[in-house]
Order: structure tokens, then sequence, then C-alpha cells
């Protein structure tokens, strides 16, 4: 890790946050890549990649939910942690901090729609009633 | 003529330090969500890449733990050739001991920064440290930097005119983005401005070229944080930055008699290898710091952003220069740039930083007095050991100190959890047991292991 390196290290495969666990900090990558694991039943599947600037655990921040995730670095990365409640004082503080956050929520929605479509594409048409 | 910035309006910021280039980022930011065309000129004329005093804005270089997560949040970065080291603990040190306090994930979570190209005998300058980052960062967005000093400012047909060298440019709105160190605040005295500016003290910095190898051995990636009883030193802490350290005293008017007291007493020196002697020659400076804000940061089409207004107290100057800036350019984009705008939009931003100033004076005051209660401060480093040995365990000193040091928090924060009764109560008890416990002192091999 270089001297002015900021946040924290993972090695790769290394865990930052499971699926399934409170969510009580989001995280914004600083270097590397990771990855985005949704578990389901035995196996995992790939939802996504991260890189560098993209922030990530914020959902739970906001809903108080579960994370909906497991993300796990691919290769060595660096992450920045932020603690939840000093996050919400700030953004509570200066609203205009959470458009950022809904601007990257509002490229996500954007990028799942088209998902949405592909994936109704692929797979065979419903049976049609008579 | 309205009292908004419309397409196409210009705006002049004196002073490109991080209030000034902060500003120009937020305020083009803005203009481009509203689909707004500014033109933004930053005058500066020093160069950030330039080591030594030249490309220096003379301050601690600490970016606080809630700065780095408010400009990653942004979207502003912070790489490694600008960040000299990420700093991932404290270490408090008294007159007795040493205690480590960590960050919850030992995480690196501070960064300390150079403010210009560096010291004046650093062997490489990197990208002009903090200021040239974030002048950079406004430059890609659109900002036309203009490398001269302002020679005059005044009103032409109610808007403000700069002029400089040969050349007079009038804007719809002038933003003071100039330090305590520079005369700009006269240059507002030609507009009619007739704010008597902020009150300042004498603070000590220095940096002391140590080399690499016996930084990480004594130092580590540490801020070492110092209470000692010495009259008139609020506050002194050693930075770790590349092959150098800064070493910044904070109080009142602070002299050379001090700055020796500080070297010399014992708690300093066992910081420092064992044949280590002051360097006569280091770059050092004692610049002046706002430590009482001024009163009117504002008046039709001119504001006062950075510590040419207010700062918060001793720490975190550049997280008071972007909030402040933010404000600033929030209010002249969406609301408007007439006094009245800024009444009702900025001042509540500049009014909390000077509020909580008014709680850090009380905390400050009551750390000085501690500091001269042998059993209390004896009982504040194991209530903090105690809590550092036992992970999980409410560790309430250990913040109260890594906030208050670190400028994490605000001081009305930090001054409240330090009445909560459980917090009284245990300080109490382990300054009672320090009566009984033994005074050892820590050698320099024990600060080592500390800082390791």
């Amino acid at each position: 890790m270089q001297e002015g390196s900021l946040g924290k290290e993972y090695a790769d495969r290394e865990v930052v946050c499971r699926q399934g666990e409170p969510g009580d900090r989001m995280y914004v990558v600083q270097a590397g890549r990771l990855e985005v694991l949704r578990e389901e039943g035995d196996g995992e599947v790939l939802v996504g990649e991260l890189a560098k600037g993209d922030v990530f655990g914020e959902m739970a921040i906001f809903d108080r939910q579960p994370r909906s995730a497991t993300v796990r670095a691919k290769g060595n990365a660096r992450v920045l942690t932020l603690d939840r409640r000093g996050f919400l004082r700030r953004v509570h503080e200066d609203p205009s901090l959470a458009f950022q956050i809904l601007e990257r929520m509002s490229l996500r929605i954007r990028s799942l729609n088209a998902e949405v479509v592909k994936l109704k594409h692929l797979s065979p048409p419903e049976p049609q009633r008579k | 003529m309205a009292m908004t910035l419309e397409n196409g309006s210009r705006v002049a910021i004196i002073g490109g330090g991080p209030a000034g280039s902060l500003c120009a980022y937020f305020l083009l930011t803005f203009a481009r969500r509203m689909e707004m065309d500014l033109a933004v000129d930053i005058f500066e004329p020093r160069d950030f890449g330039q080591p030594g005093p030249g490309g220096c804005n003379m301050c601690g270089g600490i970016v606080s733990e809630s700065l780095v997560q408010a400009l990653a949040v942004e979207g502003i970065e912070l790489p490694a050739n600008v960040v000299q080291r990420g700093i991932d603990s404290y270490v408090l040190h008294t007159d007795e001991t040493a205690v480590r306090i960590d960050t919850p994930l030992h995480e690196r979570r501070i960064a300390a920064v150079h403010r210009g190209g560096g010291p004046r005998d650093v062997s490489e300058v990197t990208f002009g440290g903090i200021d040239g980052h974030l002048m950079a960062l406004a430059q890609e967005l659109g900002a036309k930097v203009v490398r001269t000093r302002v020679r005059e400012v005044d009103w032409q047909e109610g808007l403000p005119r700069v002029s400089h060298g040969k050349s007079s440019q009038t804007y719809d709105l002038l933003v003071g983005a100039f330090g305590v160190n520079s005369a700009g605040g006269q240059l507002l005295e030609q507009l009619g401005f007739k704010d008597k500016g902020p009150t300042t003290t004498k603070a000590y910095i220095t940096e002391l070229n140590l080399g690499h190898e016996v930084i990480n051995q004594y130092f580590g990636s540490s801020m070492h944080v110092f209470l000692l009883n010495i009259p008139r030193l609020d506050f002194a802490a050693i930075v770790p930055k590349g092959e150098f350290v800064t070493v910044c005293l904070l109080g009142r008017d602070i002299d050379r008699e001090l700055v020796d007291a500080f070297f010399e007493s014992q708690a300093v020196k066992d910081c420092f290898p064992p044949s280590y002697s002051p360097q006569e020659g280091a770059c050092h400076c004692s610049p002046r710091i706002n430590i009482r804000e001024a009163d009117r940061p504002f008046m039709d089409r001119v504001v006062l952003v950075g510590d040419g207004g207010a700062t918060r107290l001793y720490k975190d100057g550049i997280g008071a220069a972007y909030r402040t800036a933010k404000a600033a350019a929030l209010t002249a984009v969406f609301s408007g740039v007439s006094a009245q705008d800024f009444q009702k939009h900025y001042l509540p931003a500049y009014r909390s930083i000077a509020h909580d100033n008014r709680y850090g004076l009380v905390t400050f005051a009551v750390v000085h007095e501690i500091k001269r209660v042998r059993p209390l401060i004896r009982g504040t480093v194991r209530m903090t050991a105690r809590e550092q040995a036992r992970s999980g365990n409410t560790r309430s000193m250990s913040m109260v100190l890594w906030d208050m040091f670190t400028g994490s928090s605000p001081y009305r924060d930090i001054f409240f959890r330090t009445l909560a009764p459980g917090f009284v109560g245990r300080l109490t008890w382990e300054s009672a047991l320090s009566l009984w416990g033994n005074g050892r002192k820590n050698g320099a091999g024990d600060a080592r292991r500390i800082a390791g």
C-alpha cells in the first residue's frame, strides 16, 4: 500500500460486505475492482462490477434493510468507509450532498431497466390463455 | 439589474486556495446542473507547483476524516500523489506517557497533505499539493486562472470591478477567498466592506526532513498529538508526510521561547531518534490563524469564503473552506447574489462554524486545565488505554480525543459527550486509580512501539 493511499486494502476475493448483514456504513472505491454478487440458494450470481469512484452500500443507509448483495474484491482493491450516522448528519446539514447519490442511483435504475428488457426478450413467451 | 446569476454571468474569485478553487468547482457544477453557462475567473498569483514559501499557503496540511468522506461523496478524489501520508491512528503524548488510538476499522481515514509544492528543501515536487489539485479540478470544469495580483476593486454601474495590470473587468459576483495572511481584506474595503475582519493569533509550523526510514520507524502512519504542560500552548502535533514531518504548534501567540520549550520537552525528544538534533534552517513559518470570524461576510454581489471570513478553531480549516465555499456557491446559483440572499442562505452555514467555535474555546480551556492536574491527565490516558485494549467496548474517551484532535466532529458534539454522567464517572474513577498507579515514563523505545 502506498504511503499516500486512503481507505482500507482488500486482498483478492476478500469480502467487504455480505448479503443479509445489517448495513451501517457505505463505501467509496478508491482503487481496483470489486464484484457485486447475489447469493441465490447454494450459488451466487454476478450482478455487477465496481471500479474507482463508485459508491456502494448506500441503499441500506437509506432504506434500513439488510445488505442486498455481497461485495468482494476482484484482485487487490482499496475502499474508503463512510459511517451511516456521520453521512446522514452531513446530508441533513447539506441536502445537496445527496444529489450525487441520486444521480448514481438513477443511472443504475436506467441500466437495470435495460437489463429487464433484455431478459424479457430472452425468456420464452408466456403461454397464451384462450 | 437582476440580483441573480444568469446564462453568461461572470464571477471573480480572489484567491485560489482550497476555498477559492472549491467555490469555483461548485459554482460550475451547480450551473451545469441548471444548464447555465458561467464564466469563472480565479485570481491567484502563486504557483502551487513551487516548493517553499512561493507556493505555500501555510497550514498544518490535514484533510480531516469528515472532509475526506464528504469529498469522496462529492466525487472529489484525493490521489496518492497529493496525499503525502494516509493517517490511520494517532498517538497521544503527555508529559509522562503515550497512548495510541486507532481508527475503528484500522483504515487510513485522514489525509496529510502539503499546501504547495512542499517544503523548500523537498527532493521531488509532486503535483502541487492540495491547492494545486483542487485548482486543477476547477480548471477542468472551465474555471480560468488569472496568475496575477489584483491591484484594485471598485464599483462600476452597480457591479464589482476587478483591476489587475492594465486591464479591468466587471463581474456579477465577487468572491473573496483570500486567507487571513493576505492583504485581501484591504481590497474589499475599497468596495465599502466595513467589517473589521477576523481576529487572529500566530501559529508556528515547521517541516523537518527526517527521511522515509526514520519516519516509518518513529512516526508510522500516526498523527502525534501532544498534551504538554507548557503555558500558552493549546495544541501541538507532529504529522508524517513523505520524507518530512510537519510540526504544528497552536496557542496564543506562539514565540521562539515556546517553540524551544516544546522541542526540549522529554515527551517530544522521545519521538525522535536519540542522535537527532533540531535542524537549523528548516522550512518554517508563523502564519496568522483566524480565531474569531468576521461579523458580516457579505454585501450585494460580494461574499467572503474560507478563513478570510470564518474558519474552524485550530482544526479542519480546509473543511471550513469547503463548507463556506459550497454554501456560497449554492446561494449564488440557486437563490441569488444580493445581501438578502446571502443573509438567508449563506449566513446559517457560516454561523454554524462560528457558533461551534464557542464550544471549541471552552473545550480547549478545559483541556488546558486538565493538563495542569496530573491525576486528571493520567486518568485520561488510563481510560483511553483501557478502551484500546478491549476491542468492541465503548470507546467514549478515545472518540472524544479522536474527534477533538482530528477535527472530525463539531466541538458542540464533543462538548456534550464529555458531560455525560458515565463519561465523567469513568474519568473520575481512572483518575483516582492513577493516584496509586506508577508514573513510569515511556522511553524512546516505547514511543516507537506505539507508533509502529
